[in-house]
């Protein structure tokens, strides 16, 4: 199980979701550490999107207790909310960019709100992210609809990363991309968590990111967390959803 | 730690040093933007220009980026400022707002006269347009139906039966509610302008005319445009937006004889009923306020009612009910399918679909009523 770790980024504690009479998750702890890549799995619909949601606080839960920052967010006020909610960046699934605003005002959308700065740095910061996405600055003045699903999920990773949040929730970011892009987006990731001291929770399938960018893997199954620990650990397991996940074909094309 | 941000000038004649220090991090990029405006209006001045960010105890891409503007601008063709003081951990994070380069600026609109022309001539083929489509749209929707004729089986009755229930039963209450409160107003302003020359009772024929022939139906057509043309765009629209159109179309299905066609069918057969509907509340709201407000009883409203009115009133506003409906429901369509990426279209296509709707409506009722002058009817 989860052993303790002193000063998490997120305290999740006997968490419990229930949509109608569906129990999503039951009881679950979950502590997330300063400065590492928190690598999500588990099988489709086993409750990861919605356990980010609820600690993004998306999802009501039924009990339980969530810390992020060390601050309660059942408890907090709403400036203490929004205090949090700057400190962190979320990319969804499907980027969940602002159709109606270009790439350039969809990147700068929470710079202008949260922070008094000239256009012009704003148009620089907006490059600078961009650039460090891995995109030109000339798709600066596309729509959204007119971007590839890759594209898409680079723009949305830079919007969350507007701020320099200290946290961010990745959401199968790799989902998607091809091959090289997702390796490019893994180095990303690490290059972020390395410079700007970034913490990271990605709920993510692709073996390859698992094993190349995260530090931790933690499994979720029936409602719970079943392991959490390294990728060694995880290849040590005998749990028989982790053998399979992490012995399978694909596991064994990844690791040769 | 996270002490807040300076920048220190020091040196002399050609040697400038400038030295960082604090946290440059978003949270304090305003101020920092000034230390750094502040500072680039030294450049040019000096030969040697070194940044010491040794002292910098907190570094973001902010921060990098303001140092690297702050590099740029000392640097020209005979200088090269220096980042000196950098750690290994920041030293990736500066290499990287280092690769970037300054897009092209926003594009400026600028306005011109040809400017100005070119958009009156784009909106008037705009309405051009808006003219094929439409016609397409009809031919498209003959096409599907005589498809549909042919083969029975591909009709979908059930598609049908459910857009009935949305635009037309759910649709009475309002449409009932409405149409009384209309003939109420009618006929209390009849019998108030009316009464000054004695003629209380001419009330009745201007009810009757006006409700059958013009007011029931045209107030009708116009609610459901708003009620149901805006539902019909908002779906389609959306739809097309989540490439559920597309994917139909892929499955070998035609969108035409799948999704709109129950959507015209269910709105021609419902404005009818509606209009039936609310010509009789109109005429009860009427015959309510004439008998409490005019004295006319109802036995005399009755018989003047049938002397005033013929059964070509009643035709002639039934009969323009369907062409009213299909007109709304094509506009409504050719709107969502027009529907773009974004939703600041759908919420366009939305409002254009309503307006169009009703401005079609009303067109539509003036060439009926010449064409029923014509007719004599």
């Amino acid at each position: 199980m989860t052993q303790e770790i002193s000063d998490p980024i997120i305290r999740v504690r006997d968490v419990t979701v229930q949509f109608g009479k569906t129990r999503v998750l039951d009881g679950l702890d979950l502590d997330v550490k300063r400065g590492e890549i928190l690598g999500f799995v588990g099988p489709s619909g086993a409750g990861k999107s919605v356990l980010t949601r609820t600690i993004i606080g998306l999802v009501p839960k039924l009990s339980g207790n969530i810390e992020v920052f060390g601050v309660n967010l059942d408890a907090a006020d709403r400036a203490g909310r929004r205090a949090v909610e700057r400190r962190w960046g979320v990319l969804f699934q499907q980027g969940a960019l602002f159709s109606s605003l270009t790439v350039r005002q969809n990147i700068q959308f929470p710079v202008r709100e949260y922070l008094k700065v000239s256009q012009r740095l704003l148009d620089e910061i907006m490059v600078a992210k961009l650039v460090m996405v891995g995109l030109r600055p000339d798709v600066a003045d596309r729509f959204p609809s007119e971007l590839s699903g890759g594209m898409i999920k680079r723009v949305a990773l830079a919007r969350a990363l507007a701020l320099d949040p200290e946290l961010v929730f990745l959401d199968e970011p790799t989902s998607g991309l091809d091959p090289i892009g997702a390796g490019d987006f893994d180095e990303l990731v690490r290059t972020l968590q390395r410079t700007l001291g970034l913490t990271v929770f990605m709920v993510t399938h692709d073996l390859d990111s698992l094993y190349t960018a995260c530090d931790r893997i933690a499994v979720l199954g029936n409602g719970k967390i079943i392991a959490a620990g390294s990728m060694a650990d995880m290849q040590a397991s005998e749990h028989p959803w982790l053998r399979q996940y992490f012995h399978g074909k694909r596991a064994r094309a990844v690791m040769g | 730690m996270t002490g807040s941000p300076d920048l220190q000038r020091s040196g002399e004649g050609n040697a400038l040093s400038l030295r960082a220090t604090g946290a440059w991090t978003a949270r304090f990029a305003p101020s920092l933007e000034r230390l750094v405006a502040d500072a680039e209006k030294l450049a040019g001045k000096t030969k040697d220009v070194s940044i010491d960010v040794s002292q910098v105890s907190k570094l973001d891409t902010f921060g990098a980026w303001l140092i690297e503007r702050l590099r740029r601008s000392f640097t020209t063709a005979t200088v090269e400022a220096r980042i000196d003081g950098l750690s290994a951990n920041y030293a990736s994070l500066v290499d990287e707002v280092r690769r970037v380069s300054m897009a092209p600026d926003g594009d400026a609109t600028t306005v011109t006269i040809t400017g100005m022309l070119g958009q009156i001539g784009l909106s008037v083929a705009g309405i051009l347009g808006t003219v094929a489509a439409l016609i397409d749209m009809l031919g498209a929707v003959i096409v599907a139906s005589g498809r549909v004729l042919i083969h029975p089986r591909s009709f979908r009755l059930t598609s049908t039966i459910h857009h009935l229930e949305q635009v037309c039963w759910r649709a009475v209450p309002i449409v009932v509610l409405i149409t009384f409160l209309i003939g109420c107003i009618i006929a209390q302003q009849g019998i108030f302008h009316f009464r000054r020359f004695g003629a209380d009772i001419f009330v009745v024929d201007m009810l009757g005319v006006l409700v059958l022939r013009e007011i029931g139906v045209l107030l009708v057509a116009i609610m459901i445009a708003g009620r149901s043309g805006s539902a019909y765009t908002a779906e389609l629209g959306s739809m097309k937006m989540r490439e559920e159109i597309d994917a139909l179309r892929t499955m070998g299905f035609d969108p035409i004889e799948v999704l709109i066609l129950p959507r015209m069918l269910a709105l021609v057969i419902a404005l009818p009923i509606l209009a039936f509907l609310g010509d009789i509340a109109a005429l009860y709201g009427g015959g309510l306020v004439a008998w409490f407000y005019g004295g006319v009883d109802p036995e005399a409203f009755l018989l003047r009612l049938r002397d005033a009115i013929s059964i070509d009133h009643f035709t002639v506003g039934l009969l323009k009910a369907p062409v009213m409906a299909a007109v709304i429901g094509i506009v409504a369509c050719v709107e969502g399918l027009a529907v773009q990426g974004s939703a600041e279209s759908l919420g366009r296509h939305t409002t254009s679909s309503v307006v169009k709707g009703i401005f079609f409506v009303i067109v539509m009722d003036g060439v009926f009523a010449i064409f029923f002058a014509a007719v004599g009817m």
